[in-house]
């Protein structure tokens, strides 16, 4: 929709479609970025509906709204839905937005192939929303679709697989796009070691995504053949096993864990330095803890199967692995740190998130080192803790890491300033209710509450009250951020091109909005 | 409840960081007491990793706030531009790993002590079934118990229909009663898909994985009532299939296994006998209440398309043999399990004729247990 604006000035050198048929044959990275974004948010209201109807039948015990078989279906759909439609594509529209604007790149490099693995996207939505309206509903296993329960579902299953199927394909064209553009694209004198830093952040992400994407491929797959064609790899009456399966999926789930983080940590190391009017304190040591990250997360996936029964050496060595990527994200966490220290800092919204994101984050690092200690990790497995843990790496990390990145690009975006006030208030209501929703998730889990069930026993009442209620003011006060961006598009104070005080690079040489064609003569970085 | 308040403290602190007056909630915001030494280990893990946690969060984020607080343009700061320090990067590379190992040297010695199942005074086979438990005792005293735990909580009360009591959803028909102060070694599997057997009380939690078995172990060393329920997604009911531990002394145990060997003598069916239809129907009900409720419906219409009606189907009243079958040996890739190594003959017979009579299904025809032994045997 921002795209009314530069619409005025492509006009004048260019004949596009007009209309619908623009966006469907686009192969410009700003609009297909918009694209992205604009899909994720649907996504994000989507999941969210399904989170909200799931707390709503926790707010007390006993059955209320859901039947049980709804409830898991509405569990695993909130899953699949917010992970592969709300949190991944939300990237990738950053990544298309801000890529080439930071590089000094006219456009991205295979700008058809953009167009493509966007549009790939709605059918497998449609796949994904539409198991819903079939009969026996949406697959209802999990997200991780664990064998051999997710071999008994429906229809709805298949309709899933295809769906990640698709997405994976859609995934691995982003990320070879991106490579390519980041590695061939950037403007003379930008070396890599002098790239932002999201950029790099994403280079290492798509390296992530092509290594795994294939291998959930492959899982999903071989629980079709399952289904239909009269394999058994997860049946051991005929020499299968139920926990390949888990192998390979947490081989493709724990990277897919950093693929929605690593981006995360480019957008708030942009941010941090802009509002503190401080250099990054330790660029190199950035991107060195970047990259450990990403190679430690190809060796530690069993810590996802501390209770499957795997021998106690693999225990350990898991155990070990893990506990070992405290150390980079701890060097994370430090220069951010450090970076704030004896700064300048000034507290526009961007920076609220971006500082919001700093403190809940490190939260679910310090209960992810506890789920890392494995005879901890068996006792709260399977229980609330865990839900606590990934919803703070998830929601306070990722979600509002894109928050701080979309409030410190929106005006670029959209040629607008967005409103401050209604910003402040969406960060402190989601930053109050996020934590009034999952902090008492702790104290379930170590009680024993197992996660994944429509009903509980009577000791835990009062913590999920106080969680629903947490939930329901989280859920409707992400409909400010609706309204920020729709009022940031149809008008307010106009934006520069620099618009922090403190903002350094290539994308605030630029006006804002950013027009339709930037950077057709490569900048020279000195 | 343990009342330890040093052990309390960091839990404490960290509620009322949270903002929310808990105060009554204090015997809910920590890991359930320990009543064996692993468990007691974990808990005690946990609060020492709370407390470094703790310490490092205050370092950090005094940092961060003081930055905040002090270092801010409206206060007059002017920014400083150093960056880079290897010093400083190589001190906070070096602190944190050491932290980690003061943590892995617990961790491991208490995971090689959960995970050493040797020596047990008694075993037992735990079962998983959608959705219920299985238990046999397969080793030391009581050998050759065996019974299915079902969730005792009444509908009514899930459905908000009758006041819930104090054990909602934590409670079962048949317990699984071990002694105490003897080293229990429990073997999970599962007959469908994957569940998990875990007792908080006694850290312990192990998946039951489909034709694999795996061990774990506890030794209660308080008795008592100690719940747990299922902690792997597996289906429908995944939330009513609780787990219900009675530890006793042993003089009580074996009371207990006397009274059961009892009982299973007494209760032992007859495949070769041949049963009235009123005989067969009256034990079908009881056998359809425990098993096929959860998905067919008392009233039999199911819930389509997922669980089909027994009321008027085609099965049911078609030819017996095919329905037989289908209890026998389930419907591979469906929600029907195979009842064939669940349910004898005698049960597997009552319950066939009891949905063929039940309901608007009047067919009036028996099932002899002796003609499903015959698909059970040629099913082999």
């Amino acid at each position: 929709m921002e795209a009314t604006h530069v619409h005025g000035a492509e006009h004048a050198h260019e004949h596009h479609p007009s209309g619908i048929m623009r966006w469907i044959t686009t192969t410009n990275h700003k609009d297909i970025g918009t694209l992205y974004l604009w899909f994720s948010l649907i996504m994000f209201f989507t999941g969210g509906v399904m989170a909200l109807v799931i707390r709503a039948e926790l707010f007390q015990p006993g059955l209320q709204v859901t039947e049980p078989e709804f409830y898991n279906q509405l569990v695993t759909m909130h899953g699949l839905v917010m992970v592969f439609g709300a949190i991944m594509p939300a990237f990738v529209g950053f990544a298309n937005w801000q890529i080439p604007l930071m590089i000094g790149a006219p456009d991205m490099a295979f700008a058809r192939m953009n167009n493509w693995s966007f549009w790939l996207l709605p059918p497998a939505a449609l796949l994904l929303i539409g198991s819903f309206f079939v009969p026996g509903g949406a697959t209802a296993a999990g997200w991780t679709l664990y064998a051999p329960l997710s071999v008994q579902m429906g229809v709805g299953m298949d309709m899933a697989i295809f769906a990640v199927h698709i997405m994976g394909i859609s995934s691995i064209m982003g990320a070879i796009n991106i490579i390519t553009t980041v590695l061939n694209m950037r403007a003379p004198g930008m070396t890599l070691m002098k790239m932002p830093l999201f950029c790099w952040t994403w280079l290492i992400t798509a390296y992530l995504l092509i290594a795994v994407m294939p291998v959930l491929a492959g899982a999903v797959t071989m629980i079709l053949t399952d289904r239909h064609f009269g394999t058994h790899f997860f049946n051991a009456a005929y020499g299968g096993d139920p926990i390949i399966y888990q192998h390979v999926f947490w081989f493709f789930g724990h990277p897919e864990v950093y693929i929605m983080i690593l981006p995360a940590f480019g957008i708030v190391s942009q941010v941090i330095p802009t509002f503190a009017r401080k250099p990054l304190f330790g660029y190199a040591s950035m991107v060195y803890a970047t990259a450990s990250i990403a190679i430690l997360s190809f060796i530690v996936w069993a810590h996802h199967m501390f209770v499957t029964g795997m021998p106690v050496a693999g225990q350990l060595y898991f155990m070990y692995a893990t506990m070992l990527i405290a150390v980079p994200t701890g060097v994370k966490v430090f220069n951010w740190v450090a970076t704030m220290f004896k700064g300048s800092m000034t507290f526009e919204t961007p920076m609220l998130w971006a500082t919001g994101f700093i403190f809940v984050f490190t939260m679910g690092g310090f209960t992810g080192l506890m789920l890392a200690i494995a005879p901890l990790d068996i006792q709260l497995q399977e229980t609330y803790y865990v839900v606590a843990h990934f919803h703070y790496v998830l929601v306070a990390g990722s979600l509002f890491a894109l928050f701080a990145g979309t409030y410190y690009w929106l005006p670029k975006w959209t040629g607008h300033m967005y409103d401050e006030k209604l910003g402040k208030w969406h960060f402190w209501l989601s930053m109050i209710s996020f934590n009034v929703a999952f902090f008492p998730q702790h104290f379930l889990g170590l009680a024993g509450m197992p996660r994944r069930m429509p009903d509980y026993a009577l000791q835990f009442a009062n913590f999920n009250e106080v969680s629903t209620i947490g939930a329901m003011v989280f859920g409707f006060s992400q409909l400010i951020l609706l309204w920020v961006v729709l009022k940031a598009i149809r008008g307010g104070e106009k934006a520069p091109a620099k618009v922090w005080e403190g903002a350094e690079g290539l994308e605030w040489t630029v006006p804002s909005p950013a027009p339709h064609h930037t950077f057709e003569e490569p900048p020279v970085v000195k | 409840m343990r009342q330890d308040y040093k052990t309390r403290l960091p839990a404490i602190a960290l509620m009322l960081w949270s903002g929310l007056s808990v105060a009554q909630e204090a015997s809910r915001i920590n890991l359930q007491p320990p009543v064996t030494k692993v468990a007691e280990r974990v808990y005690d893990l946990h609060t020492l990793m709370l407390y470094i946690c703790l310490g490092i969060f205050v370092v950090v984020f005094g940092v961060m706030f003081y930055s905040i607080y002090a270092h801010r343009k409206s206060r007059g700061a002017v920014a400083a531009q150093f960056h880079e320090n290897t010093n400083v990067e190589i001190l906070w590379t070096v602190i944190p790993l050491l932290i980690l190992l003061g943590m892995a040297w617990p961790a491991t010695s208490t995971l090689l002590e959960a995970r050493d199942t040797s020596a047990p005074d008694l075993t037992i086979k735990v079962t998983g079934y959608q959705w219920k438990w299985g238990y046999d005792y397969i080793k030391g005293e009581g050998e050759g118990i065996r019974f299915v735990s079902n969730l005792a909580t009444p509908q009514e009360q899930i459905r908000n229909q009758a006041p819930k009591g104090p054990n909602y959803l934590l409670e079962v028909d048949n317990p699984l009663v071990v002694p105490v102060g003897k080293k229990v070694r429990i073997l999970t599997t599962a007959n469908d898909v994957i569940h998990a057997w875990a007792v908080p009380a006694f850290g312990v939690k192990q998946d039951a994985i489909p034709g694999f078995i795996r061990d774990t172990w506890f030794r209660a060393e308080k008795e008592g009532i100690y719940r747990g329920q299922c902690s792997e997604l597996c289906g429908k009911d995944h939330g009513f299939m609780p787990i219900e531990v009675h530890v006793v002394s042993p003089e009580k145990y074996s009371a207990w296994v006397e009274e059961q060997k009892k009982k299973m003598a007494a209760a032992a069916d007859d495949p070769g006998k041949s049963y009235t239809l009123e005989e067969l129907t009256a034990r079908g009900e009881k056998v359809y209440a425990a098993n096929c409720v959860a998905c067919h419906q008392a009233n039999g219409k199911g819930a389509p398309p997922a669980f089909p009606p027994l009321d008027g189907s085609q099965v049911v009243l078609g030819p017996k043999e095919a329905q037989i079958q289908t209890v026998v040996q389930g419907r591979p890739g469906t929600a029907m399990p195979a009842f064939g190594k669940q349910l004898n003959a005698v049960e597997i017979a009552a319950v066939i004729t009891y949905t063929r009579n039940a309901w608007s299904n009047r067919t009036g025809q028996a099932i002899q247990p002796a003609e499903v032994a015959g698909v059970k045997t040629a099913g082999k």
